[in-house]
């Protein structure tokens, strides 16, 4: 009974974490430039692949791949944001975001360009 | 950290009591020996440690509805037919209140996950943080719910 109310629970993660992952990866072809990029690849991304994770935890009945899997999570959890963050700096100090859609940008340089191109 | 010692020893207790040893039977038995704490907690651990694990509980649970609540909204503007009427980004300085490096990284991190938002860079002398917006639609409310929401929970945890 509780084995296979887990093997639900898992499959609908499963599936649901793959939705994610999808979506995440149609953003960041679909988004305009870098930055929200990043808001795709960062969000769905990481809880696509952490719902995917915790379903190969549940289905796994096994003590120690369980206890992998929840880890490898928490980490997703912990270095995506590292690696967006760290993206979108290098973009911005590369001056990258001169060529961006942006409304308003308090990083920038002062006075040059501070209202940038609209489309 | 005399709740970690209780737990740890009840977790100790749990484990030999079962004669199992494994990973998840200690886990088990710290879950059990948290829950005996929490009930007893007027005789065994300090108040301060207490509140303050609440606080923690609940900034993790503030933090996984906010991430599911942007993981979705990121959907949403991802299906949208004319992607471009959809957005409206920029970047948005946020005057930090928080002092020390730990706090900032637990807030830039939760920032990310979170709708609609990604820090991108924090000021030299860790004043201001950086946050790219994805849909800007008030500058000046965007910043009193970080700084009303995630910013003080941070706090909290920390003080």
């Amino acid at each position: 009974m509780i084995s296979l109310l887990l093997t639900g629970l898992g499959c609908i993660l499963l599936v649901l974490g793959s939705c994610f992952a999808l979506l995440g990866a149609i953003g960041v072809l679909r988004l305009p430039d870098l930055y929200t990029r990043m808001h795709a690849a960062s969000k769905a991304g990481a809880v696509g692949g952490g719902m995917i994770l915790l379903a190969v935890a549940l289905v796994s009945f096994d003590a120690s791949i369980a206890l992998r899997a929840v880890i490898g999570a928490v980490f997703l959890l912990l270095t995506t944001p590292v690696s967006a963050h760290l993206l979108a700096r290098v973009s911005h100090r590369g001056g990258y975001h001169t060529q961006t859609i942006m409304f308003i940008d308090e990083l920038g340089a002062p006075s040059t360009s501070k209202e940038s191109v609209e489309q | 950290m005399n709740l970690a010692l209780t737990i740890t020893g009840l977790a100790l207790a749990w484990a030999a009591i079962n004669g199992n040893f494994s990973p998840l039977n200690l886990l088990f038995g710290a879950a059990i020996g948290l829950l005996t704490s929490l009930l007893l907690r007027r005789w065994i651990a300090h108040p301060r440690v207490m509140r303050r694990l609440r606080r923690i509980v609940s900034l993790a649970l503030l933090f996984f509805w906010e991430l599911n609540v942007s993981a979705v909204r990121v959907a949403i503007i991802v299906l949208t037919p004319n992607i471009r009427s959809a957005l409206r980004p920029g970047i948005v300085a946020f005057p930090l209140s928080l002092t020390t490096d730990r706090e900032i990284t637990l807030l830039a991190n939760l920032i990310t996950l979170t709708p609609g938002t990604l820090s991108v860079d924090v000021s030299e002398d860790r004043r201001v943080l950086y946050v790219h917006v994805l849909n800007l639609k008030d500058r000046d409310a965007l910043i009193a719910e970080i700084a009303n929401g995630f910013e003080r929970k941070v706090q909290e945890v920390f003080e």
